[in-house]
């Protein structure tokens, strides 16, 4: 029984230029009561956080908390 | 990261407490300022800095008793009025006597609250009698003046690990079994005393709009609290009185009458016309509220466009910056504005959330539940109406009176068969090599709730849904499968909400009757005094399925009077009300 690959939009985008996962920094990941997001390394070597998982509550602690405005929560689709 | 590793480790506290939302944290810092040589362990499945009912912070407190303003007895009769009659008043009481303490010690916590200008607290009423609201103007910052506390009484917190099953011995709690989320190791925690403030069971039903996680409650509370409680053998009472709200539509935030009401906002239907006496969410509220939706005069919604800009802009800043922030967002996006239109309002999905109805895990007014040494505190637990103070207060009662309890007692032996048991199931969705994955068997789940035990409650379709439900029992335990330890905590959370959602059909059809206005309203039943005026306390029977019985409402301390007691059964404008603005 394969899975499938459906694709989805994620309500919690990271501006890469402005993340700094890559000095160490997780306070998005850590602080997320959803557990969705995660570090990710690019390709061109450097690291940022991402939504992984969709699966959350527009809470917005990882914005609030985020050190250097790298984080913005939207609506999810389904019900924005 | 979320590759399952399968280890397991053992710790012993002296006092477990699982859930680090409200409840949790005041219940660590009231048992160690107690006995500061007790070893408390405060456990969640998210982080202790932002988990919880009030992850981003809270507007107010909906139910201060504040001297001057309200009397213990006063605020006891109201809730109990508000709840049907159905209530053990001793829980209400000594919550509204010593609420005022822990408004206090928040404060001296950093947390402001909204003064006049004689410096007294400015306290606004909302509910059909009383007045008890309480506006926080720095709400926002609640989480961490929580957390400040927490380190500095150094309570030993464990972030990401989920607590699946508690574990009992010798007649009493013994433990817990917890897995973390993002390794799947296993850890067991040997505790004198467990104290259990995991929140509502707020991703029962599926929203409207079909996303998973658009919950009104915080959607990572997903009901454990009531699962543990049930396979450990705790009493669960009336849990057929459903949480239901009315929210903004698809958004699925509050409105907020607590707010908007005392500055001048209003629940109206399409014609902009009041039609419920008072916004106070009761069942009886709610059934107005669906009778406007279902009648011609629907949608429903929140009217703010007749109000003066100061005012508006005074709302904006609360309900767009506090509790759920991304509100603002939400109303930017659909181009709505409360100066020039109506909000459209609509109704929740159903919950179990004692923090606005009135079931859940059964307590005292110590917290004890009826399992010894196992406390419960906040929205999971059956105080009525309790909100947030209620679980700081509960929580602190818990954490008190498990100083005391853990003084007298060792750690409990329990069966190691009991882990060896749990690892197994718990870990069964990783050892297949496909299957069903976690989120379709909690949507279907929750997809048949929504056909099935949305009120009106019909006996019929609550047969179909307990058939459906055990269709998809079969399917979770022979075909879940998960690929790592994210979605092995998910599948854990599916067969949560799947227990809670049994619980809810089974409850529902015990009380041959209808009561709380739409959260209990069967179709088929008259309200009936004489034969359910009473508790109804769920245990898990011999068989594994629900058993259920009556238990008396204890003997008020507050006497309601004849004509009080139907208060909040007239919620509807009448003919010659003229609508208040």
């Amino acid at each position: 029984m394969p899975l499938a690959q459906t694709a989805t939009t994620v309500p919690v985008v990271v501006n890469d230029d402005l993340c700094i996962a890559d000095k160490g920094c997780t306070v998005c990941v850590d602080v997320c009561p959803l557990d969705v997001l995660r570090i990710v390394e690019k390709e061109d070597g450097k690291k940022t956080a991402y939504m992984k998982y969709d699966e959350c509550w527009y809470c917005m602690p990882c914005e609030a908390d985020c050190p250097t405005d790298a984080v913005t929560v939207n609506l999810p689709y389904l019900l924005k | 990261m979320d590759e399952i590793l399968d280890g397991l480790t053992q710790i012993d506290c002296d006092i477990l407490i699982i859930g680090g939302g409200t409840a949790g944290p005041m219940a660590a810092l009231k048992a160690k300022r107690k006995n500061p040589e007790a070893n408390v362990v405060l456990l969640d499945k998210a982080n202790v800095k932002r988990s919880g009912a009030i992850s981003m912070g809270m507007d107010g407190l909906n139910n201060s008793v504040i001297p001057g303003y309200a009397t213990p007895e006063q605020y006891t009769k109201e809730i109990t009025i508000a709840n049907d009659g159905i209530c053990d008043q001793a829980a209400v009481m000594r919550y509204a006597e010593e609420c005022y303490g822990i408004i206090q010690e928040l404060d001296s916590f950093g947390i402001r609250f909204q003064k006049d200008q004689n410096g007294e607290y400015d306290v606004k009423k909302v509910h059909h009698i009383g007045t008890y609201v309480l506006p926080m103007p720095n709400g926002d910052t609640v989480k961490k003046a929580l957390y400040r506390q927490l380190r500095k009484s150094r309570i030993n917190i464990i972030n990401r690990f989920m607590a699946t099953r508690l574990l009992t011995g010798e007649g009493r709690v013994a433990g817990a079994i917890c897995v973390n989320t993002r390794s799947a190791e296993f850890l067991v925690v040997r505790a004198k005393a467990v104290i259990m403030g995991l929140g509502a069971a707020g991703r029962l039903g599926l929203p409207t709009s079909g996303y998973l996680y658009g919950t009104y409650e915080n959607a990572s509370n997903s009901g454990e609290g009531y699962a543990m409680a049930y396979h450990a053998g705790a009493g669960l009472a009336n849990l057929e009185c459903y949480q239901i709200n009315p929210l903004i539509k698809d958004y699925n935030g509050p409105a907020c009458a607590y707010v908007a009401g005392p500055m001048g906002g209003y629940t109206a239907n399409a014609q902009g016309e009041r039609f419920i006496e008072c916004d106070y969410w009761s069942g009886q509220m709610m059934q107005e509220f669906y009778d406007e939706l279902q009648g011609g005069k629907g949608p429903v919604y929140l009217k703010l466009n007749h109000l003066a800009e100061e005012t508006v802009a005074e709302i904006e800043r609360v309900l767009h910056i506090v509790e759920r922030p991304t509100r603002g967002h939400f109303h930017k996006g659909r181009g709505t504005d409360y100066r020039k239109q109506m909000i459209e309002m609509h109704i929740s999905e159903i919950g179990f959330c004692s923090g606005h109805s009135a079931s859940g895990v059964f307590v005292d007014e110590h917290a004890r539940t009826t399992i010894p040494g196992l406390y419960a505190a906040g929205d999971m637990a059956n105080v009525p109406h309790n909100y947030m103070l209620g679980a700081f207060t509960n929580g602190a009662f818990a954490g008190l009176d498990a100083v005391d309890f853990m003084a007298d007692v060792d750690h409990a032996s329990f069966d190691m068969g009991d882990v060896d048991a749990e690892r197994t199931r718990v870990m069964a969705p990783t050892k297949r090599d496909d299957g069903i994955p976690p989120n379709q068997i909690e949507y279907k789940t929750r997809r048949l709730v929504n056909d099935y035990l949305q009120p009106p409650k019909v006996t019929a379709k609550m047969e179909l849904a307990q058939q459906r439900f055990d269709e998809v029992r079969e399917d979770m335990e022979q075909g879940m499968f998960v690929r790592d330890a994210h979605e092995l905590m998910r599948a854990l959370e599916a067969s949560t909400i799947l227990d809670c959602a049994e619980m809810a059909a089974s409850a529902s059809m015990y009380r041959t009757e209808s009561r709380w206005g739409l959260y209990h309203n069967r179709v088929e039943y008259e309200r009936d005094d004489e034969n359910w005026f009473c508790h109804t306390i769920l245990t898990k029977g011999d068989d594994g399925k629900p058993a259920h019985k009556k238990q008396d409402v204890k003997p008020y301390i507050v006497e309601i009077a004849e004509d009080e007691k139907d208060a909040y059964a007239h919620q509807r404008v009448g003919a010659s009300s003229v609508a208040a603005e």
